[in-house]
């Protein structure tokens, strides 16, 4: 078996543009997340009504996520798949929404379809909703994002036999500041692009 | 790839600071769950399993000073401080990592009355793994892992695979969680706090507790390590997502059956081969009839099985940790723990629930777990 790894796509999410596989999909200036997010899903014509219950890092991760896999051809089965990603700012933006509801005694709102997104690996379980992905997960947080350890996790999954393709990297959402940098990683070697740290970490840090 | 075990462990929770304490204690029937009447908590009484704040602080006292950290950092700095006392792995080396699981963090210094006590970044998951690094001087990158209530077991499975990879010699898993308004009127919202103590697996079961606690358990490639003088390893474990629903678990079971399939055939072992199973048993009407259908659909219903969450409620990033270190515990002392708050079989599927206390020879244990988001875990301890 050929045991070397190749980046099959990547797509990017950040300062009101979207990129895939660095060729531009997506503009538009001047205008907030929620604006920006709404003219996307129009654009991609995403056609998924969950979408508008999501909040908004699970809509960031959902899109980045969409415009990515529709571009890629994946040749094993649902339960092969892995989705690993990372962020820095957790499920925040949505607890600081939920903390509001609930800081007032006289005026107490909490709501259960809030709460449920005060979990950052909420993103993960809508994207293998959307494609029946039904494999290995996890949620990493770091500070910054961490190109060795999403590198070694990954390695580790497809080591092990766990995984045959992984959805990986980084969806950070808070307060209308947004990054996301997702890669698709499997044995296929069409694209040519090797798995490496150091590949992913240059794309990462490639955008300007 | 090279075989990780266990080389040591600790429990803080509200049935003690050490995990002898602990086992102690559910050997003996005692619970940490109590009626809470705290408005700091909850605005209407509840169930729940807290550590006692007084006793935390005292302690903490002896190796730290208590200002610089906040209580879901005490937990852990206390817990990793027992874990190291009794282990030969070297918390200073670049060949050991940490990592720490936990959904909720400090999610408290989001409250008002607490949001001047700290740095603005101290609710930031990142920076208070930093501080519990800083504490003991670990030169790696923290490693954080909030995967809902599956975080404690796939943390165990994660440091595995580091360690088996070859990237780390030694990984101290730590996982916590405490208490708070936010997180308990969330569960409040969902309906899903019984009115009373947890009764996981039984038939007038109506939903789960809440505890508080961590659990460290330091896992190595050195095959001198021991437990109570017995080689425990982790030989196997997987993760799987429904694919179903954010926010109730799967109607069949499909999903955690396919995480302890994957799991059986990661530890190169079959179903048959398992001799306990502690399970997640939240008490909730729905996850234990969903465990209890796919632990049938996986040639596992002959199988005893507990449930820890009367002893603890449920303890959410830390359960995980704290579940598997009593699983070891189990295997070391020969003894099956009974469900705390179970009288009366109440699931669709069939399965073995442990109702009393009972000595047996367990050679191969798994500890499961599922969670919000639709993910699920099964890890395989086995005597080496």
């Amino acid at each position: 078996m050929n045991n070397r790894l190749y980046i099959s796509g990547h797509c990017r999410i950040k300062d009101n543009r979207v990129e895939l596989n660095g060729e531009p999909v997506f503009t538009q200036k001047d205008s907030n997340f929620s604006e920006f997010i709404k003219a996307l899903y129009r654009d991609q014509q995403f056609q998924y009504s969950k979408f508008f219950k999501m909040d908004n890092l699970s809509k960031l991760g959902f899109a980045a996520s969409e415009i990515l896999l529709r571009s890629i051809h994946i040749n094993v089965k649902g339960s092969e798949v892995g989705v690993v990603l990372a962020n820095a700012n957790s499920s925040l933006d949505t607890d600081v929404r939920y903390q509001e509801s609930i800081k007032d005694k006289t005026n107490y709102f909490p709501s259960p379809s809030v709460f449920v997104y005060t979990l950052p690996n909420i993103v993960i379980g809508e994207i293998c909703i959307k494609h029946k992905f039904t494999g290995e997960n996890a949620l990493l947080i770091s500070e910054t994002f961490e190109a060795d350890q999403l590198f070694d996790h990954t390695m580790s999954l497809f080591k092990d036999g766990k995984v045959g393709s992984c959805l990986i990297g980084w969806v950070d959402y808070y307060l209308d500041d947004y990054d996301a940098a997702l890669f698709f990683i499997t044995r296929d070697n069409d694209k040519k692009t090797n798995f490496e740290s150091e590949k992913i970490k240059s794309i990462y840090q490639n955008w300007s | 790839m090279s075989s990780v075990f266990i080389a040591s462990h600790n429990i803080v929770s509200p049935l003690g600071f050490s995990t002898k304490e602990n086992f102690d204690g559910i050997k003996n029937g005692i619970s940490g769950v109590q009626l809470q009447i705290d408005d700091s908590l909850s605005n209407t009484p509840f169930y729940g399993a807290v550590i006692n704040t007084e006793k935390l602080e005292k302690q903490f006292q002896l190796i730290g000073n208590p200002k610089n950290y906040t209580r879901f950092e005490k937990l852990l700095i206390l817990s990793i401080s027992d874990a190291l006392k009794d282990s030969s792995v070297d918390v200073k080396s670049e060949r050991t990592g940490l990592l720490i699981s936990t959904t909720k963090g400090n999610i408290d210094l989001l409250e008002s009355d607490k949001k001047n006590q700290f740095d603005e970044n101290r609710v930031q998951l990142w920076e208070s793994a930093r501080q519990v690094h800083e504490f003991f001087g670990n030169p790696n990158i923290p490693m954080v892992l909030s995967n809902a209530c599956i975080s404690g077991v796939l943390a165990i499975i994660m440091a595995s695979d580091y360690i088996k990879s070859g990237r780390y010699d030694s990984i101290i898993v730590a996982g916590a969680d405490i208490l708070s308004k936010f997180v308990v009127s969330g569960f409040q919202t969902f309906m899903a706090l019984d009115e009373e103590p947890c009764k996981p697996y039984d038939k007038k079961r109506n939903g789960l507790n809440l505890g508080e606690g961590c659990g460290t358990m330091v896992l190595t490639n050195n095959s001198e390590a021991t437990i109570d003088g017995k080689k425990i390893v982790v030989s196997g474990g997987a993760s799987s997502n429904d694919a179903n629903h954010i926010s109730g678990p799967s109607r069949t079971g499909d999903g955690l059956a396919l995480a302890i399939e994957k799991s059986l055939k990661n530890a190169s072992i079959s179903a048959g081969d398992i001799d306990f199973i502690s399970a997640h048993g939240t008490a909730t009407i729905f996850n234990d009839e969903m465990e209890s259908l796919a632990f049938s659909a996986s040639g596992l219903s002959s199988v005893p099985v507990n449930s820890l969450k009367g002893y603890y409620g449920h303890t959410l990033g830390a359960a995980g940790t704290i579940e598997s270190i009593l699983t070891v515990k189990t295997m070391t002392q020969n003894l099956l723990v009974r469900t705390a708050g179970y009288d009366e079989y109440g699931v669709g599927g069939k399965i073995n629930v442990i109702a009393k206390n009972e000595e047996a020879n367990i050679d191969h244990a798994m500890k499961t777990a599922s969670g919000f988001g639709g993910c699920n875990a099964a890890l395989v301890f086995s005597v080496k």
